[in-house]
């Protein structure tokens, strides 16, 4: 065990293996730093490395671990998705527009991780503002698949997923709007959870869809996912949505078995458009579930099918909102000589901003313009109480809800940029527990053409626990979640 | 033709909480610029709103307060549009459901008529920041001190039908904010401003005229100059035959017009709403009832009381509830003079508002406190000065704050009471004055004033008139 290279081990081995002082946080992450930095030309998975500052931060975790003030994930360096705001650094969403910002504050998610000891190793590429499901929209470049260097890692997190994959780090945070922690997760074959709206505070981490953007985790296991989330969760009093509820001991509550869960096949999510191949991998994962005691039933989401159009209206209406303070006044991109204000605003944003952001601002623009908002927003607004009721009636007979998290596995680089709507429908499987807030996750469950495909697991509100014990009563059954690409082995 | 006037205002008043509705920032007026601007005032990437429970509670007080239905739960919209104050690119408000929904005032007209003004709904809202263009070269300023401070916008129904009932109601709107203590009502400051709705129709119609909006009206003065300018641009226009145009308007103090903002077709599309940053407001009937409990006797029902319990007119109890700190300013009086309420009133109402009014002081200003004043009407009350003399008093006492006691002893300003020394002084001036008291005697009744002035003048104005009065006739009248 202790053989195994440093990059190799998880979260939570790491954790253990620092707190014993088998290796030193500096240690670990300068060897972290180092592949980092060698990764950088074939992923292109980060925007910043902040190397200095973290081994400052490890060499203080050194030191609290010696004094014996360590907490459980003291000098575990991790990485953030660059849409958190962190103090000092660079926070760019992957945009332009922010190429030049440096947060004067840290997001609750960082602070909160901060406090726990973890050292952050840098920023994370990622679709430009979110909005994207293949790593392609962002300013800074594609993130590339470290499964396949010419297929895309998935989005928006694509860059916190490929470093989580590639082992540059064992975990990262990520954001899930309608799919971006689960899909990458899944086209990476990593685990991914998206916990319940309002688990995670939102505070600092820059908006892109209010009502639907959640925090959550990306690691190699749900035993690292339950180590993370368990110390950036919690009620903050900064963000109205965030829940005041007790946050419970993730970690402890993986040792519930999976007998007796019943499991529900969502049965629109074996209709048309899932890669046969893909499937066939998910019924293995079922059998296992059934070895181990699971009772598997089909369920139904009836109106689970109207997901895509709903997000596609609701989400841009909220982000050609939430995106309108990027204006050029305070901060973010300015362009040069504006003539009046009008040309400031209409130039820095042009210039700001990518095609993609721009496309769901003009269509959130639309849909909520005078005339149309009963007929796109409104109605939009009562789909999604629909779904919603689709999944509260669905979990009165089951536990969990399972089914594919991506239809396909990892998509040639460009093969869907020029067709916005084939890549919305990636999301097809995911959207549905943003729109209804509950949580899920995403864990690795076979392969198809040697690419990762997941298997995707959705609770009630609040049922992060029971998720990560089913998923991690899986992966102790499996190894699909311990599998790393040859090259960053 | 005869035209009728309609109008409708809605008033903004700032609410007093120490922070603002969103952000932890203070709201005190006049700082430096920005100096009270945190980053989510900023409109900071990832920063979120947090709504201050002390604005809700003042809304909801203000809805008590007008009788109106408060919403069990309210929702805040988001209001969007471009404007360099305005740092989030859209202002948080509330559109659909407003936190205050119909209630209503009554106003009193010049002429004593009442007059009940609807009010359709108040909403909570953050203000937006200030844009400096002057003294800059050409360039132009942000100061983002007041961006998020509280306000709560009070629609009013088109109820009026003249700037002087539009004056009228917004004066007891001003009225109530203060006494509810949820807004200074400091006009020059902007903290109570409004927005006036103004169309005319012909006498007798039914049917509402095309409207004008006049904008950001920031004193009573104002509103009733534009209004007037308004009404008759309106009726020259269509009495020309032409038609109004819906549109936005701004009042130039400077020229006393108003002119052309932006037309309806120019307004702006706010794309409004729910913003998914803030949960819908919702108010209990425990809350109701606490606010409630915690409401100040309103300024209609002190009148009621003042002119039941001190036998005032309605109008001298209007006058004197104006403010709540007039009202206990006279109340403090009256406590201190037992059984002369009226003898107060008239000296509050009096000669103690000319002086204010003279020195631009507030009542909380005055150089002439409640016990002072007290101790002036005590002395009248007594009999130890007269009314006249008692002005020369509180001249005295204003311009060097003494009291009303040293003033009367250090000047010996007592009345004179005696009726022998009176009698003397009547001797002194039917002997000074042969001729004139012959042709009183012989029918020339006149003449009485003229014996009054000169005994007056002879005691330095010190004689008890009631006494002096009497006393005269019977000397007059011979032995």
């Amino acid at each position: 065990m202790s053989a195994a290279p440093l990059h190799s081990r998880g979260l939570a081995a790491l954790a253990s293996g620092l707190a014993q002082r088998e290796f030193s946080s500096v240690e670990l992450t300068r060897h972290l730093l180092g592949r980092l930095e060698a990764a950088q030309p074939q992923l292109n998975a980060m925007v910043s490395i902040t190397g200095e500052a973290a081994l400052a931060a490890a060499a203080r975790a050194d030191g609290a671990i010696a004094s014996g003030r360590a907490g459980p994930l003291t000098g575990v360096p991790i990485v953030h998705k660059d849409i958190f705001c962190t103090e000092g650094v660079r926070t760019t969403c992957g945009s332009r527009m922010l190429d030049n910002f440096v947060s004067p504050y840290d997001a609750t998610v960082v602070a909160n991780l901060k406090a726990a000891g973890t050292v952050m190793l840098g920023k994370a590429n990622m679709d430009e503002f979110a909005m994207g499901s293949s790593n392609e929209t962002s300013w800074f470049g594609p993130v590339k698949n470290p499964w396949n260097t010419a297929m895309v890692p998935g989005g928006s997190s694509g860059g916190s997923a490929a470093v989580v994959a590639a082992r540059l780090a064992p975990a990262a945070t990520a954001t899930d709007t309608g799919g971006s922690i689960r899909q990458p997760a899944a086209l990476t074959g990593i685990t991914g959870l998206k916990p319940t709206y309002g688990r995670v505070s939102r505070y600092g981490m820059i908006a892109f869809a209010s009502s639907l953007d959640q925090a959550g985790v990306l690691a190699a296991s749900a035993e690292d996912c339950a180590l993370l989330l368990g110390a950036m969760a919690g009620f903050d009093p900064r963000d109205s949505t965030s829940v005041d509820q007790p946050v419970p001991d993730y970690a402890a509550a993986l040792a519930t078995p999976a007998k007796g869960l019943r499991i529900g096949l969502v049965k629109e999510f074996f209709d048309q458009g899932l890669d046969a191949e893909n499937e066939r991998q998910l019924r293995a994962a079922f059998a296992v579930y059934e070895k181990l005691g699971a009772t598997l039933v089909d369920v139904s989401l009836p109106n689970v099918g109207l997901s895509v159009p709903t997000y596609y209206v609701v989400a841009p209406a909220e982000c050609s909102s939430n995106l309108a303070r990027f204006d050029g006044v305070r901060f973010g991109h300015r362009c040069d000589q504006p003539r009046d204000l009008l040309d400031l605003y209409k130039r820095s944003r042009g210039e700001g901003f990518g095609a993609e952001v721009k496309r769901r601002i003009m269509t959130g623009t639309y849909v909520l313009s005078a005339g149309y908002y009963d007929a796109y927003y409104l109605k939009a607004q009562r789909v999604r109480q629909l779904i919603s009721a689709d999944f509260v009636r669905a979990f009165e007979h089951v536990d969990v809800l399972a089914g594919p998290t991506s239809p396909t596995p990892a998509f040639p680089l460009g093969a869907k940029t020029s067709d916005p709507i084939t890549m919305y429908l990636n999301d097809i499987y995911t959207i549905g527990a943003n729109l209804a807030g509950v949580p899920a996750l995403s864990i690795p469950c076979g392969f198809v053409h040697d690419l990762p495909v997941g298997l995707q697991l959705v609770g009630p509100h609040f049922s992060e626990a029971k998720l990560l014990a089913a998923a991690h009563a899986f992966q102790q059954e499996t190894d699909w979640h311990a599998r790393v690409p040859a090259v960053w082995q | 033709m005869n035209w009728e006037t309609v109008i409708g205002l809605e008033i903004h008043a700032q609410l007093a909480t120490r922070s603002k509705i969103f952000s932890g920032s203070a709201t005190t007026y006049g700082a430096a610029p920005n100096a009270q601007a945190s980053l989510v005032d900023l409109g900071y990437p990832g920063v979120l709103p947090v709504l201050n429970g002390a604005a809700v509670r003042m809304a909801v007080s203000f809805g008590l307060a007008v009788g109106a239905q408060i919403a069990p739960r309210s929702v805040f919209a988001r209001k969007n549009y471009f404007y360099p104050d305005l740092p989030k690119g859209y202002q948080i408000s509330q559109y659909e459901l407003p936190v205050v929904g119909k209630g209503s005032l009554d106003i009193v007209l010049e002429d004593g008529t009442k007059k009940r003004v609807g009010i359709t709904r108040a909403h909570l809202e953050e203000d937006a920041g200030k844009s400096l263009h002057e003294g800059l070269a050409g360039a132009s300023a942000i100061d983002l001190n007041r961006a998020g401070t509280p306000l709560i916008e009070i629609v009013s129904e088109p109820d009026m039908r003249s700037a002087k009932e539009a004056i009228a109601y917004m004066k007891k709107v001003h009225t109530l904010v203060r006494y509810l203590g949820i807004c200074d009502g400091n006009m020059q400051e902007g903290s109570f401003r409004c927005d006036a709705n103004v169309s005319v129709r012909p006498l007798g119609s039914d049917r509402f005229g095309t409207r004008a909006e006049i904008k950001n009206l920031n004193s009573f003065r104002f509103v009733e100059k534009a209004i007037n300018y308004e009404v008759t641009r309106q009726i020259d226009i269509l009495e020309g035959g032409g038609k109004v145009v819906q549109e936005t308007r701004l009042y130039d103090p400077d020229k006393g017009e108003t002119r052309s903002m932006r037309s309806k077709e120019e307004a702006n599309d706010y794309r409004y709403f729910p913003d998914p940053d803030l949960l819908p407001l919702s108010i209990e009937a425990r809350f109701l009832d606490e606010v409630r409990a915690a409401l100040p006797e309103l300024p209609d029902a002190k009148a009621a009381r003042f002119a039941r319990d001190y036998g005032l007119s309605e109008y001298d109890a209007g006058v004197l509830t104006a403010s709540r700190e007039l009202a206990g300013y006279y109340e403090d009086v009256v406590k201190r003079v037992a059984g002369e309420p009226k003898l107060a009133a008239n000296w509050v109402t009096g000669e103690l508002a000319a002086s204010l009014n003279r020195d631009n002081l507030e009542i909380g200003e005055s150089r002439v406190g409640p016990a002072q004043l007290a101790g002036l009407v005590s002395r009248i009350a007594d009999d130890t000065i007269s009314g006249k003399i008692a002005k020369d008093v509180f001249e005295a006492m204003w311009a060097d704050g003494r009291d009303a006691d040293a003033i009367i002893e250090a000047k010996g300003l007592r009345q004179i009471t005696d009726s022998s020394a009176i009698e003397r002084a009547i001797d002194e001036v039917m002997a000074k004055n042969p001729g004139q008291l012959a042709e009183y005697r012989s029918g020339k009744d006149k003449l009485f004033g003229f014996f009054i002035g000169q005994t007056m003048k002879a005691t330095q104005g010190k004689a008890n008139p009631a006494q002096l009065n009497e006393l005269l006739k019977k000397k007059l009248a011979g032995p």
